[in-house]
């Protein structure tokens, strides 16, 4: 792998750019591997990334159905924060965080981390003492939150509409250092240093089946061919109920449809990331100048990458009262994606009822956020057996009656 | 959009008139029954790619709970069948297999 630098594009630079390599190599499946992992979209590359970095597992192959970062890791809206409520988030959201503020360097790959902070509006009483509560479990977490008022709101972020009629801003929960990222980045950026470990990145193939026996995982079989593996990660977000079906155990994941959508480019008009948890809306302004919109989930099971319109209408009515100046803004594109719901609104990191399977999935709508956290934590779990990150994110968490209940801490915008 | 016919009032019903009620025909376990039983009752979930069954309620029509069989990969509706029924007609059942040979949803084929 050749290293980028200032130095590399000013030598590209003189000779047309003829000399760049491929950022990863284009692999076909060995007979065998230590480790395979289901699904080449950020979780699953940082999880091989890791496993590699940390555990000195190298041996490791990523399969991919379709391309490479073509599922949720390039559908959604690119915001990174660890502003949770519950001990176990906290800590694993908050690894995440940090581990993007270096990202950039340790790929040695630009994921454009932009820190420019998250707020998250308070429209009603009962969000101002949400978000209190949250910004003190924060302090005790090591997490730098602060509840702000509606003056500092505004000077923040002079586009609100801080008067509005039905749902003035009384105050936000503060994240300075969350931001933004570029997703595609990060998804080519783990693959870069996973291809550079010597780990095969297999794209269109696509697992049909998963080979036990005794009770143990012993590969899979692929649109390639058959593959053997001693350990199986399934990391496949919104098809991850089709391939528990595969491997003979349930989970309780619910897949529904979760949509997007950018503006035209406009000159900049918003440093910082807005979510509105009580009228269901999230926006930021991206580098190219588009607003970057988000809203809710649709309510029923899909696997179509598409939603409902009318959720659009509802995100974008509410946006237009907050930020009155978007009303006359042309809509570019639209999308959606499949979302891994758990019961609680968090996340599965944990061994399966097969030896050798692991899940990790359930990120619902917050995943990108997480990606770089979730590897670290799944390969330390998939390298010794267990991680101090994972430890609540168990599968078996539910009949437990041990949920880390982030529904009701992080409302709509998760 | 998503339009569903009203198995009580016959309407066409568009998305925005009703509302999403999850999983059909589970089975209710309670206090004092297994632990795999309870939990797989309360959490897990069919979560097909394909053939599914779900509760719907005409929350701004007649306000009637009704079941439907939709296929989640394709959004097509296969029909809609009142509530107060503990399996899928047996017409529906043939309907889907037309469409879907060899489907299968819990214990229905």
């Amino acid at each position: 792998m050749k290293h980028y630098s200032v130095f590399a594009v000013a030598r590209e630079a003189l000779r047309q750019h003829t000399g760049w390599d491929r950022a990863w190599a284009k692999a076909e499946p060995k007979k065998k591997y230590d480790v395979i992992i289901v699904g080449a979209g950020g979780h699953g590359l940082a999880t091989a990334y890791y496993l590699g970095k940390n555990h000195g597992i190298r041996n490791v192959a990523i399969l991919e159905k379709g391309w490479l970062g073509g599922g949720n890791t390039g559908r959604n809206t690119t915001i990174i924060r660890s502003n949770y409520l519950q001990d176990p988030s906290a800590a694993i959201y908050e690894k995440s965080r940090s581990l993007y503020e270096t990202l950039s360097q340790d790929l040695n790959y630009n994921i454009m981390f932009s820190p420019r902070g998250v707020m998250m509006l308070a429209q009603t009483q009962h969000e101002i003492r949400g978000y209190q509560r949250t910004a003190h479990a924060n302090g005790l977490q090591g997490v730098e939150t602060a509840f702000i008022g509606p003056d500092k709101v505004k000077e923040l972020c002079p586009i609100i509409n801080i008067s509005g009629p039905r749902y003035p801003v009384l105050g936000a929960l503060w994240q300075p250092r969350g931001g933004t990222a570029r997703h595609d980045a990060v998804a080519w950026g783990y693959a870069r240093a996973c291809s550079a470990m010597g780990m095969d990145i297999i794209q269109q193939c696509e697992v049909t089946g998963i080979r036990r026996d005794a009770g143990k995982v012993v590969g899979v079989d692929t649109t390639k061919g058959p593959i053997d593996c001693d350990k199986l990660a399934l990391v496949t977000a919104g098809h991850i109920g089709v391939m528990a079906n595969m491997a003979g155990f349930r989970l309780p994941v619910e897949s529904l449809a979760l949509q997007a959508l950018v503006s035209e480019p406009i000159k900049p008009v918003m440093d910082v990331v807005v979510m509105a948890n009580t009228v269901h809306g999230y926006m930021s302004q991206s580098d190219k100048g588009e607003m970057v919109i988000g809203g809710g989930t649709d309510g029923f099971n899909n696997y179509t990458q598409r939603g409902s319109f009318h959720h659009i209408e509802e995100t974008v009515r509410a946006l237009v009262e907050t930020f009155p100046m978007i009303s006359r803004l042309k809509m570019l594109r639209q999308w959606g994606g499949i979302v891994d719901m758990t019961g609680d609104r968090s996340p599965i990191l944990s061994k399966t009822p097969v030896e050798g399977i692991f899940v990790n999935c359930g990120w619902g709508t917050g995943g990108f956020k997480a990606i770089p956290g979730s590897g670290w934590a799944m390969a330390e779990l998939m390298a010794k057996g267990a991680s101090p990150l994972t430890e609540e994110f168990s599968m078996w968490r539910f009949r437990e009656g041990k949920f880390i209940d982030e529904s009701v801490a992080a409302g709509v915008a998760h | 959009m998503l339009t569903l016919e009203c198995p009580y009032c016959g309407v066409q019903a568009d998305e925005t008139e009703l509302s999403p009620g999850g999983e059909a025909h589970l089975k209710r376990f309670g206090p004092g029954s297994d632990i795999d039983d309870f939990e797989g009752y309360l959490f897990m979930r069919e979560n097909p790619k394909g053939v599914h069954f779900e509760r719907w309620r005409h929350a701004y029509g007649c306000g009637k709970w009704f079941l439907a069989a939709r296929d989640t990969a394709t959004l097509e509706v296969f029909g809609t069948y009142p509530a107060q029924t503990t399996e899928p007609p047996q017409a529906l059942r043939e309907a889907i297999s037309a469409k879907r040979p060899g489907w299968r949803w819990r214990d229905f084929a």
